[in-house]
């Protein structure tokens, strides 16, 4: 058996990442999960948050899922998100905003909000951050 | 000079509608390139989850979900995808016709059939023809939102859950090339496990959060997908339709004009001999 697994990202509007890769790690429903080659099948939901993929080639890349579905057979992963986003483009003073902004309305426990919608929006904009977060830490090694 | 006026005017009006059918074939061409990015930029999904369904189709779960299950068929629901907006050459005349087809097959076998109708050329056609539309979306233009077909996607999902109909069926136009689109009728609900020998052997998915969750969404946004991208492709096939059928009345109308043109030159030199000749008969008279 190898050691490198095929791989596909793709979202409603396009291909992000198509290829080989050694492992891809995850924001599984249950916490983080890395997939190697070999990994048993496995079907799951995804809640907003990081991809980091390690390519045959030995580089890294940090994506930002915003939820979607993940599927695990042996020799081949593919990731269903409803939107993915490059960790590169993302922008981390508009995710910030957005974390606050979410906190705020959260906090707010006067005003008659929509609860569930702004924990997910929080929920977002903190994967988002993780996201780049990952990223940084990659140009730093 | 008198002669030949009608003949002018005419030439003139269909010079007329020469102009407007070659805008429109410009129009046209310039969407259809837009169109099948759209298409093809969509499609990488469509075939990924289609892939992801057939894997799951061939695995042996703990909980076999309804979608999967194959049952008798009482009532069949259509989702007939066509273009809002006509002048298109017989894309949606043989789009209907495929699914008129497949539609008396079950009615021979007494089965009847509800409707969803995805664009107005479809809603007008089963209101004149009397099927019972069920759900209808217009106006989708051309980058539609998968949001606005979410709505009456649901309409047919919720109508199978509740036993009203046992099978789904997708009728829609495949985009071949720029001159060829092709109807085709799909059957998505139940669905068809593809036959793979390599994935035959008995194994069954981890599932995470749970199997009857997790099947339920996936399954959902399968069929969504799956109607989306059908609408999407509908729309390049309009845009390509539209283009082809143009071309077309622009060649058919400078045809006609080059006729006209010899009838009218015909008539005018008819009328100058004529003139001349009744010149020389009066002059000899003298």
């Amino acid at each position: 058996m190898t050691n490198i697994i095929q791989c596909s990202i793709v979202s409603l509007h396009e291909t992000l990442f198509s290829g080989l890769v050694r492992y891809i790690v995850l924001t599984g429903e249950y916490g983080e999960l890395g997939v190697h080659a070999g990994h048993a099948p496995l079907l799951t939901t995804l809640p907003p948050g990081p991809a980091r993929l390690m390519k045959e080639s030995g580089e890294e890349e940090v994506l930002f899922l915003s939820g979607g579905f993940l599927e695990v057979q042996p020799d081949q992963v593919i990731v269903l998100a409803d939107v993915a986003v490059r960790a590169s483009q993302l922008d981390e003073e508009a995710a910030l905003e957005a974390k606050l902004h979410a906190e705020k309305v959260l906090g707010d426990t006067a005003s008659d909000i929509d609860h569930s919608k702004a924990m997910k929006e929080l929920n977002d904009a903190l994967a988002r951050l993780k996201a780049i977060q990952a990223l940084k830490v990659i140009h730093r090694t | 000079m008198a002669v030949g006026k009608e003949i002018r005017a005419q030439i003139g009006s269909i010079n007329n509608t020469r102009k407007i059918t070659r805008a429109m074939e410009k129009v046209a061409a310039s969407k259809t390139r837009k169109a099948q990015d759209r298409m093809a930029s969509s499609r990488p999904y469509a075939e990924r989850i289609r892939q992801v369904i057939g894997h799951l189709a061939n695995a042996n779960p703990e909980y076999k979900h309804r979608y999967l299950t194959e049952r008798e068929a009482k009532r069949v629901g259509y989702i007939v995808v066509s273009s809002d907006r006509g002048l298109c050459g017989g894309l949606n005349v043989n789009l209907f016709k495929a699914a008129l087809k497949d539609i008396k097959q079950y009615a021979d076998a007494g089965v009847s059939v509800d409707i969803c109708a995805i664009g107005s050329k479809a809603v007008s056609f089963f209101k004149n023809y009397g099927g019972n539309v069920t759900a209808a979306v217009t106006g989708l233009g051309d980058a539609p939102e998968a949001s606005r077909l979410v709505g009456s996607v649901k309409v047919m999902l919720d109508a199978f859950d509740a036993g009203k109909i046992d099978r789904l069926v997708v009728v829609s136009n495949k985009f071949v090339n720029t001159m060829t689109q092709k109807p085709v009728v799909e059957q998505l609900l139940p669905l068809q496990a593809e036959e793979n020998a390599e994935l035959s052997h008995h194994w069954d998915y981890l599932y995470e959060p749970d199997a009857v969750e997790i099947l339920n969404d996936l399954l959902v946004r399968f069929i969504e997908s799956q109607v989306y991208q059908a609408v999407v492709e509908n729309i390049a096939c309009e845009q390509a339709a539209r283009m082809l059928a143009m071309k077309n009345a622009t060649d058919n109308a400078g045809d006609i004009i080059g006729e006209l043109q010899l009838v009218y030159n015909k008539a005018r030199q008819a009328a100058i001999t004529q003139e001349i000749s009744e010149i020389v008969g009066g002059a000899a008279a003298v």
